[in-house]
Order: C-alpha cells, then structure tokens, then sequence
C-alpha cells in the first residue's frame, strides 16, 4: 500500500477539513537529502515473495518491492490524516517514526519514497519514478491510500496477465456515482469502454476504486509534468482497448472525508469481524465491533461500541461513551463524557462530562474543557476549547 | 407601633413568562433557592420588630398547596398569615383598598406592600428607620435601586432630591431615558395611602361614566398603584425612596428564577448556613453554593454546584453533573447526565449520559448595576436561547384558566413525567408537559 510519510506537509490541505490535521512537522519526511525529484532507497534485502500480510489483506501478488510516493486520488495535494484507516495495532508504526525502515524487516520487502518537489497530479508521479518502476519490466500496482477496501491483489494480477493489455484496474458498485469516476466496461472480458471523470448525467454505478495494476508501457504515455491519470490517460487508453476493469468483492470506501473515514471504518471492522472476529474487542460494556489498542486503558462502568477503534495509549476514564468513533494514540477521555461519530487525534484530552457528535473532528494536541458540547466541530491542531460549539463549524 | 406586611401574589392570568412552569404551582410558591419564592419575603417581614400580620393577596381560587403552605408558614415563623383573595385583578393598589380594613384592623400604624415576584435582601427595618428621619408621620416610602441607563426604563424611574430623597417624578417603563434609580416593587404606606387611593378610585368611577360605552373589563376598582397612585404622589412632599445597594431581581421568567436562586443561595452563607451543602466524605463533590433537601438522594461520585437547587425525593445518579439549574422534586437524573441553566421539572427522568443544557440570561457580570432581561420569547423569528424548562407531565387535562392549577397527588405522578431518553442532547428548549422525548432537540419549543 502506498502510504503518504512523504508527503504530508502538503501547503493546501486548504478547506478539506480532512486534511492538515496531523502536525506536520511530527511526519516529516525522513531525510530529503536526494537531488530535486529524486528517489530515496531504504536498506533491507529483498525477501521471498509472498512475505506474511498485514491485517486481512491479501499478499503482494507481484512484488517484493514498495515504492512510496505519489499523492491521494480526490485530494491531490491535500495531506491526509497521515496514517490512513487503523491498521491492527500489531502492526502500526509509532508516531513520527521512519515509517520505510521500520516496515522493511516486518515485511521483508524494500520500500523506496519518491519525493516530488511539486505536485504531479495523480500520473505524473509515475513518470518520476520511472526508473524504479520499469527496473524489472514485470507489472506494477499503482494504489491510493484514501482507499480502504479488501485489497485483492493477486485477483488483480492475475486478473491483469490473463488479458493481456496495457493496465487493469479496479472497479466497485456506489450509489452516488457521479462523486467518482465511471466506468463502462463490457461484462465477459471487463474491457473498458467509456471513462468517465465525475459524469454530470447517470452513466453506470461502477467507478473507478483506486486500485490500479499497469504494465511498464504505459510509463511511455505518461510526461513528467502534472497529469491526471483519470482525465488524461485511461481515455485514451480505453479508446485503444488497453483498459480493464476488474470487480471489487467486499466492501469499499474513499475515506479522504472525515464522515466518509468514519464509514470506512465501520466497513472495515465489519470485514473483520468476518474474518479475524478474535481481534475484535470483547467484554463489559463493549457493543459491536470494536478494536482496542493492549496498551489502552478503559474504565469502569464505560460502554464503548459499536464500531470505534482506539488507539494505542489511549486512556479511557470512567463512565465514558462512545459510539461509532476512532480514538487515535495517545489521547485521554475523561470520566462520563459521550462520543459519537468523531475522530479524536493524537494526544488529545477531551474533558469530563464532554459531548461529542456530528463528525467531530479534532486534531493533534487539542484540549477540550469540561462540560462542553461540541456538534460537528473541526479544530485544528494544538487548539484549547473551552467553549461549546453547538453547531458545526471549523476552529482554527 | 404595631406593623403589617402585605405580599401581592396576583393570579394565574399573570405571570404568564413563567409557564410552563406556572401551570403546575402558583408562581409565588415555585422554589427558588430551596424555598417557596414567597417564603423569603415572609420570612423578611417576620423578623421585623412589631410586625403582627402577613397578608397574602390576590386572585388565585383556594387551592390545597396554598393553604398548606401558609399552615406550615405560620408554624414556622410564628406569626398569623392569612390569604385575602381578590374577587378580580384590582392591580397593585386596588386590593390592597378593598381590603384596607383588614389592613388597619388592630392599629397598624404602617404597613409594607411587597410584591412577590422579586427577589431581595428586604432592608425592611432600614426603610422604617428611614422613613422616621425623612418626611412626616404620613409620608410613604418606595424602595429603589440603581439600574443602567438602558435597562431602567423596563421598570418604574423615579426622580428624587439628592438631600430629601423626596420623590419629585414618578413614571412607570417611560420610553425615554428619565432616571436611573428604579422601583423595586417593595413599599412602606401609612394609612393615609388609602385617602389617596380613594381619590384614584373616585375619579375612575366618574370616567366611566362619562364614557358611553362601557368596556367589560375595565373596573373603576382596578387601581395600579404605580401608574395611578405614584405619579400623582410625586412632587407633593408624601413620597420618598430608600436607594438601597442590596441584591435585588425580578423574577419574571424562568430564567430570572436561577439567577434568584443565585442570590439567595450566596445570602445563605450569612442568614442560613445549614441550607447550604457542605463537601463531606461520602458524599457528593460540591461547588460554590448548593441546596439539597435532605430528602434527596445522590451518589457520591455526581458533582454539584454552584447555584444547584435540589428538591425534594430527587435521585441523582453516579457521575451526574449539575451546574446553575433548579431540580425540582421528584425528579430523576440517571447516571452520567449533565444538567446546565436548566430547570427539571417535577419528576421528571433524565436517562444516562443525556445532556440537558439552557443558555444563561444573566445580567452582564462587568456591569454592578445591570438586571437580567425580561426576555422576550422570539427574537429576529428566532426562539432566543434560554433556559431549558422541562415541564411535568401528567394524568389531568391541561389547566383551564378558572381551575388554574391542580395538584397532581404523587402516586399519580410516578411514571408519569417527561423523559428524557438516554444518550440524547436538549439545548435551548422548552417541553411542555405530556411530552415523551425520543431524540435530541435543539431551540425548540416541544409541545
């Protein structure tokens, strides 16, 4: 998967309120020293193929390389929230760690980042790691990280030599269609037909999933300028016949969106409940599906669930509520407050008696006073709130 | 020489800015600080040296939580309390003339007029002193107080000679500025007021009938004090004002009953130091100053305070959080809840981790001489953010404005008041009684 430790000092997280919200000086990007554009190697041998997967997903069909770079699909230029959907706490990197050098001997694979100097949109990335996706003339995944779904890879590989065309990617059912782009294909071969960037008329329910798997050719449609992949290559690439489309089993979400994050989230842990159900959170006061941290604190007499995720480190003190939520590292809840729909960031404290609600976004470090009601606020970093928010707006 | 006091307590067609509470107890009975409104001002007048009766006057019908209250009144304070019921709304001056027997009977020498929607420090024996140094043995007294330019002209202004204190000009509400020291709604009369009132009284019943068509509802014996009476007093060497410092409220709204409850409670630390609640282990955490009827119930763990009133029979469960709100008795605030500038009203449930909040209406904290608004209920098409009133529900059909109120017995009561479901949030809203919640509401009136 490709993650975004690079490049989430982006300028223009602007008014995604889903950006910027992690400190960007604590992701910084390890060490830049790389002449302008370049690429960065981290060490570690190359393992078998096949090395263990995280989480429920499936392994890396084709590969045993990782190749970090590129930006987001609907938020190009936009930082993420830094660490995409919670992954099983096993596996989590610390904050503000070398996230390439720590993953490498987990996984056995070598991670390169691939810095751009100004944003490339989502193709022009690809031209700038040229060398280092042509390297072995064998297919490259081209993946973005708001997307979170059960990645099936060697489906997809598979899927992608038995055609024999230029690329493959991945497509889903939504109902909302005309958010995304969209995708007509003929049903028995998968061949693209129409590409559609975020039609204004109802074309198909299919779009496009982010998930994209190409052979080394298609570095020759592609400059090294700003491009849009969806809007300048597949195209013409459909026109040609070279585009497939591939049907995503299980569920889907582009999570680039605090209320869509929350989603995603809920789809994910469904999924593993399915699954891995052990992983899953149980005893007193849990309801539903619901991931903790071992090195997190809950309470007495607290309800937590369905659907919330916490964190490592987190403390929950007691009589605490909270439904549908993801409480990341390092945050505190204290005593009788109720939590519903909300991401609290790092190091977080929201006080007693707090009520949270309505996609309640806040960043890192941010205090919330005792006794407040916050309804769908956003607050950036490093905030102390100690007035109620009662309806939704964004504090800076 | 021998004193009376009279409290006007008016009637269920007044005071209609306090429903919905005022559908279940007549206004001048609502708790405020722990006790009937009317309660303070009694026991104000009971400690004045030489008072032999307290009169309560108005036009609410005989009525069981009335009586009983001035049964348990007159055995507390020990003093003969009686309830002179007006056959009509005669308005601040007329009852008081229609009963003027009952008021001289025994010799009063002077007597004081008290209404009873405000709340005050009652500087009754200060006005007597006063009254001894200025004026003559048949000069009247108004307490006033200072309001800001803005605000005082909601109230009564008067106009006084800085050395006399003589009330040179009286006008009730005027719309321009004309002084900033206001009525307070508290008086000292000689029996000469009632010469005086008779005037009013004459030159009303001459009016009308001049006037060819007679409008139904105008009296001759409606006499306002205020309007009638003080404005023509002005000038003439009878009246003057007592300015006094001392805390003083209307209390028109609900909204001005927390804040009442406020000063009161502060009086407490002076004048009744065991109605405040003290930190005790064991029990719960407390704040500044709280009430809390020893018969109410609360887990160790909830943290109450400040200006929290607690009633009677009231369960408060663990981790609950009050703060500026009047729980009447009955109620039941389940665990985890938290109660800001709200009024719960009588048994009422709150269920777990439901937040029930008002806005504040205080009067601006920088300003000593500012009161507290007489809100209005909409403003800008908007409901003005206020309090948070949770009224009872229960089996009778609403109050008939000649049964104006009716008095549920507890065991009807149980089971029957508004809940608040658990987990939901209230803000800003009033809900009547025979309302069930089942979700959060916000701004709202909830009929």
């Amino acid at each position: 998967v490709a993650a975004r430790g690079a490049d989430v000092a982006r300028g223009d997280a602007g008014a995604d309120p889903g950006g910027g919200l992690r400190d960007a000086a604590a992701a910084a990007d390890p060490e830049p020293a790389e002449a302008a554009g370049g690429v960065l190697q981290q060490g570690g041998a190359a393992a078998p193929a096949g090395g263990p997967a995280p989480g429920g997903r499936q392994p890396c069909g084709a590969g045993r390389e990782l190749h970090v770079g590129g930006a987001g699909r609907r938020h190009a230029g936009a930082g993420a929230a830094g660490k995409g959907p919670p992954h099983p706490p096993s596996r989590l990197p610390a904050a503000g760690s070398h996230p390439p050098l720590t993953l490498c001997p987990q996984l056995g694979i070598r991670i390169s980042l691939s810095h751009e100097k100004e944003p490339l949109g989502t193709a022009g990335p690809l031209a700038l790691a040229r060398d280092l996706l042509a390297e072995d003339g064998e297919p490259f995944f081209v993946l973005n990280s708001d997307v979170i779904c059960e990645f099936p890879f060697a489906a997809l590989a598979q899927f992608h030599r038995h055609h024999g065309g230029e690329g493959s990617l991945v497509v889903t059912r939504v109902e909302e269609p005309a958010k995304y782009g969209v995708v007509v294909s003929e049903p028995d071969t998968g061949r693209i037909c129409r590409f559609v960037e975020k039609p204004r008329v109802f074309v198909s329910n299919k779009i496009n999933a982010g998930l994209y798997i190409f052979s080394p050719g298609i570095l020759q449609r592609i400059q090294l300028r700003p491009t849009s992949i969806e809007k300048e290559i597949f195209p013409a690439m459909a026109q040609e016949g070279q585009l497939y489309a591939m049907e995503l089993q299980g569920f889907w979400m582009d999570i680039g969106q605090p209320k869509d994050f929350l989603t995603g989230m809920c789809m994910y842990l469904q999924a593993l409940r399915a699954q891995h159900p052990e992983k899953l959170h149980s005893g007193p006061g849990v309801v539903g599906n619901v991931l903790v941290d071992p090195s997190a604190k809950i309470g007495a007499n607290c309800v937590i669930g369905p659907n919330v995720t916490i964190g490592a480190g987190v403390v929950v003190e007691d009589g605490v509520r909270i439904k549908r939520c993801t409480v990341l590292e390092g945050a505190r809840i204290r005593s009788h407050s109720w939590l519903e729909s909300c991401i609290v960031g790092w190091s977080c404290s929201v006080g007693q008696w707090v009520r949270m609600e309505n996609v309640t976004v806040l960043g890192e470090d941010v205090i919330v006073n005792d006794e407040l009601y916050l309804n769908g606020a956003n607050v950036l970093p490093h905030k102390s709130i100690s007035e109620s928010v009662p309806e939704p707006r964004i504090i800076m | 020489m021998p004193l009376k006091a009279v409290i006007l307590i008016g009637g269920p067609q007044k005071g209609t800015r306090f429903r919905p509470l005022s559908f279940e107890v007549p206004k001048p009975l609502f708790p405020v600080a722990g006790v009937p409104m009317v309660q303070h001002h009694i026991e104000a007048c009971a400690k004045v040296p030489g008072m032999k009766e307290i009169l309560l006057m108005g036009f609410y019908q005989p009525h069981e939580a009335l009586s009983r209250f001035l049964v348990s009144a007159q055995q507390e304070f020990k003093i003969p309390i009686r309830y002179l019921q007006e056959y009509a709304a005669l308005g601040t001056g007329g009852g008081i003339y229609h009963f003027r027997d009952q008021i001289l009977s025994g010799g009063a020498g002077a007597f004081f007029v008290l209404n009873a929607d405000v709340c005050s420090e009652f500087p009754l024996q200060e006005m007597l002193e006063f009254r001894q140094q200025h004026g003559d043995a048949h000069s009247f007294v108004i307490l006033g107080t200072t309001a800001n330019r803005t605000q005082a002209l909601n109230y009564g202004c008067i106009v006084a000679n800085a050395d006399t204190q003589e009330v040179q000009h009286y006008v009730e509400k005027p719309s321009t500025f004309v002084s900033e020291i206001i009525n307070c709604g508290i008086y000292l009369f000689t029996p000469a007021i009632f010469q005086h009132i008779g005037e009013v009284f004459q030159r009303n019943q001459q009016e009308l009938v001049l006037e060819e068509s007679s409008n139904g509802w105008q009296r001759a014996e409606v006499i306002r004090l205020e309007q009638d009476v003080f404005t023509a007093l002005a000038g003439s060497n009878k009246l003057y004002v007592y300015k006094t410092d001392g805390f003083w409220s209307q209390i028109k709204s609900a909204g001005s009953a927390i804040y009442a409850s406020r000063l009161y409670l502060n009086q407490y630390s002076k004048s009744h130091p065991e109605r405040l609640a003290q930190n005790k282990p064991g029990g719960p955490i407390i704040r500044g100053n709280v009430y809390i009827h020893p018969t109410a119930s609360i887990d160790s763990t909830a943290v109450l305070g400040p200006n929290v009133s607690i009633g009677e029979g009231v369960t408060v469960g663990a981790g609950v959080r009050v703060r500026e709100s009047i729980v009447l008795h009955g109620a039941s605030l389940h665990d985890h809840t938290c109660v800001l500038n709200t009024i719960v009203g009588w048994d009422s449930t709150i269920g777990r981790w439901a937040r029930v909040e008002g806005t504040p209406s205080d009067p601006n904290p920088n300003d000593p001489y500012a009161k507290i608004d007489s809100e209005t209920l909409f403003r800008d098409g908007r409901l003005t953010p206020s309090i948070t009133i949770l009224g009872r529900s229960h089996l009778h059909p609403a109050p008939h404005s000649e049964a104006p109120f009716r008095l549920t017995p507890h065991a009807l009561s149980a089971g029957c008041s508004v809940t608040i479901p658990a987990e939901v949030v209230i803000l800003n809203s009033i809900v009547l009684p025979h309302k069930e919640l089942s979700r959060s509401y916000k701004n709202q009136i909830i009929l």
